[in-house]
């Protein structure tokens, strides 16, 4: 199975990158482990490739003043290795495909990709991350909750790029967790829920929930949020509050396949993101 | 495109389409037909080769992103002998119709460096990229356990 044909151009830095792709109105390429797929299969027939799989500085990870920067060419693998990132990241990113996929697959590639059954999204939708975004007129930072738009679609424009994602740095009153009903076949989620949790004692001071993998792009869960704010947590209120993901899912919105279908998917959205809760808190 | 690759020691320099796949720049141009290719959508691990160290699906990388690269097959493991990989994979019979064993090879080599006691539920964990269709799993992950004890984490 090939591609389809392309020219293939390699950027050594990021404003090569963007003046490439607009001279030849091509797509960036990462580690290819979700466009050279889609490429084989003929669901993407971009015609021209801008590799910056090499751009030096954009890949590793950094920490300073509270926050950890992740550089868009930072691998799964990296990221499951790390010690320095919430627990969430390393949690989700050891699930995400293979050894040999996570050795390829790119942090930047996975969440310019946008897959609805992927599982960066969900988690950086959960820590509240900034995405770093360069383009041609400069830079600028993307919301994580605002960055996922739909069906892989997001907030950036073609001649965009991802740099970096900023997340928190791990914090001992925070517990952050990911938990997700994956495809036995793929490891693609099927429902994926994230939460990050500050607490005083069992007492909830902050919550961030995340869902993804039912819907066509990962969202915050205000219900819930709300329903873990001041309260003690304990199994009946973290069941309560799992439950109100209800009234943050649109019922029209979810999706089914053959894997699972769209009654199934709700119902096991409250299971997952009871769990993600729960162990969140626990970490706290 | 001009690419340069080394393959089990010896340097490639050869023209390349762009959208060659490197298991076809591998099986094609370079006749290394070891490497087997499966499924050809990134699941089944068939196509399993070391890249710089790494352990990397070898149709899910382009040939013109390994430029440069340092490759090894499986053809390039044994060094005289047969690697203790393989060797206890034939001790074990680590395979039934043995299309998946080149890739599982390659895999488990790399999972277990620096882990000479990996546990029955670390190396399953670490095949899941490995699909062997004839489902021979047990005997493989025999094999595996048996080959970390005898590289002591090499």
């Amino acid at each position: 199975m090939y591609p389809p044909k392309f020219d293939y151009y390699r950027a050594g830095s990021v404003e090569e990158a963007l003046a490439l792709r607009k001279q030849h109105d091509g797509k960036f390429l990462a580690g290819g482990h979700s466009l050279i797929p889609v490429m084989k299969l003929r669901l993407s027939d971009p015609g021209v490739l801008v590799d910056i799989g090499r751009i030096d500085g954009l890949k590793g990870i950094s920490a300073a003043n509270g926050s950890a920067k992740i550089g868009a060419l930072t691998t799964h693998a990296m990221v499951e290795a790390a010690d320095n990132l919430p627990d969430i990241l390393p949690e989700a990113a050891g699930w995400i495909g293979d050894p040999m996929v996570r050795n390829r697959g790119t942090v930047g590639g996975n969440i310019a990709h946008a897959d609805p059954a992927s599982d960066l999204p969900t988690v950086f939708t959960a820590l509240q991350a900034k995405i770093h975004v360069a383009g041609e007129g400069g830079s600028r930072v993307v919301e994580a909750s605002n960055f996922f738009t739909g069906l892989f679609e997001t907030a950036m424009s073609d001649d965009e790029m991802v740099t970096a994602v900023e997340v928190p740095s791990k914090d001992n009153h925070t517990g952050t967790a990911y938990a997700k009903l994956f495809n036995p076949a793929s490891r693609y989620a099927i429902v994926g829920a994230g939460a990050m949790l500050t607490m005083q004692g069992n007492q909830c001071t902050a919550a961030s929930v995340s869902i993804g993998g039912l819907l066509p792009n990962a969202i915050r869960c205000p219900s819930v949020e709300a329903a873990l704010f001041g309260q003690t947590l304990n199994e009946e209120t973290i069941a309560a509050a799992a439950a109100a993901v209800a009234n943050d899912i649109v019922a029209d919105d979810v999706m089914g396949d053959i894997h699972a279908s769209a009654e199934y998917r709700q119902r096991m959205a409250p299971v997952f993101v009871k769990r993600a809760i729960a162990a969140a808190a626990a970490r706290a | 495109m001009q690419i340069t690759i080394t393959v089990n020691g010896t340097t490639h320099t050869r023209d390349v389409e762009p959208r060659t796949l490197l298991v076809d720049f591998l099986r094609d141009h370079l006749g290394l037909t070891g490497t087997n290719i499966g499924c050809d959508t990134s699941q089944c691990g068939a196509c399993t080769i070391h890249m710089d160290s790494q352990s990397v699906k070898s149709c899910t990388v382009l040939a013109v992103q390994a430029d440069g690269a340092d490759l090894t097959t499986i053809e390039g493991l044994a060094n005289g002998s047969l690697h203790p990989m393989q060797q206890a994979f034939w001790d074990n019979h680590g395979l039934q119709c043995g299309y998946c064993t080149p890739g599982m090879i390659m895999s488990a080599t790399k999972l277990v460096e620096g882990n000479p006691g990996i546990s029955e539920a670390e190396i399953r964990h670490g095949l899941e990229g490995n699909i062997c269709r004839c489902t021979g799993y047990q005997n493989i992950v025999k094999a595996v356990q048996q080959a970390a004890g005898e590289m002591g984490g090499d």
